[in-house]
């Protein structure tokens, strides 16, 4: 069965009642139409990288279903289109790896993303480059950690890839 | 016997060589890409906002698509800029 995804932005000046109701007028349709939602994910505030509608921010909503016929995006996208309230709106169909992506987001097994670690991250990828390569690029290695070039020589090709090597994966997930 | 590692150069005979390039979706097995996450995103935008070729990224033909088409979903949701300035 086909699995859809719609996010949508609802009009952060509207109370939260009234947002609430916005959003239950839409999974209510979806239902009606006969479709199971898997999963409404309310994303809550957040700042919009540029403004529409003079709004600087807006309140995300995401609904996944599965619908048995897919006529009922049409008239969803119509409705949305022409209702006030909701200042932007996108129906994505999911495949199979964006279906299981959502679930183990669901379940936690994705980590979020984090700006900050970026220059640690990119210690760890030099490093777990380094552990599969063959002869030549683990000198490659060593220029990512070019302060210490003579002393770290003779240790670290040996014992430290391993252990960095998995948490940079598991960042990078 | 000296090997290699026993020389101590002057300088560091590192610098000056590049690292490979690879794809990071191939490499740690990633396959879908979310339009929703923009902090991820944003690693494959420059100040500007705009999207990365594959020569700085490294992404393979496959993901760079896939890549593509999630900044341009999240730029639809204002979630990532279209047109910024010291974006980052």
């Amino acid at each position: 069965m086909r699995q859809y995804e719609v996010t949508f932005i609802v009009d952060p000046v509207l109370s939260g009642d009234e947002i609430k109701a916005t959003a239950k007028t839409y999974t209510d349709m979806i239902e009606k139409e006969g479709c199971k939602i898997v999963h409404i994910d309310e994303m809550g505030l957040r700042q919009l990288a540029y403004p529409i509608n003079r709004r600087t921010s807006g309140v995300y909503y995401t609904v996944e279903f599965q619908p048995e016929k897919g006529n009922m995006l049409a008239p969803m996208e119509l409705a949305m289109r022409r209702d006030e309230r909701i200042m932007r709106f996108l129906t994505v169909k999911l495949d199979k790896y964006g279906v299981k992506y959502n679930e183990d987001k669901r379940n936690g097994l994705i980590a979020k993303f984090k700006k900050k670690a970026k220059s640690d991250d990119n210690k760890g990828k030099g490093r777990k480059g380094n552990n599969k390569s063959k002869p030549a690029p683990p000198k490659a290695k060593k220029s990512e950690a070019p302060k210490p070039a003579a002393p770290a020589k003779a240790a670290a090709p040996a014992t430290p890839p391993p252990a960095p090597a998995p948490t940079a994966k598991a960042e990078e997930e | 016997m000296a090997s290699r590692d026993d020389i101590k150069f002057l300088s560091n005979p590192n610098i000056g060589q590049q690292r490979k390039k690879y794809c990071r979706f191939r490499k740690f097995g990633i396959k879908h890409i979310d339009y929703k996450d923009p902090d991820f995103l944003s690693q494959f935008v420059n100040e500007q906002g705009k999207i990365l070729p594959r020569r700085i990224s490294g992404n393979s033909l496959k993901y760079q698509r896939k890549v593509a088409v999630a900044i341009k979903r999240a730029r639809h949701l204002a979630m990532l800029p279209y047109v910024t300035d010291l974006f980052k």
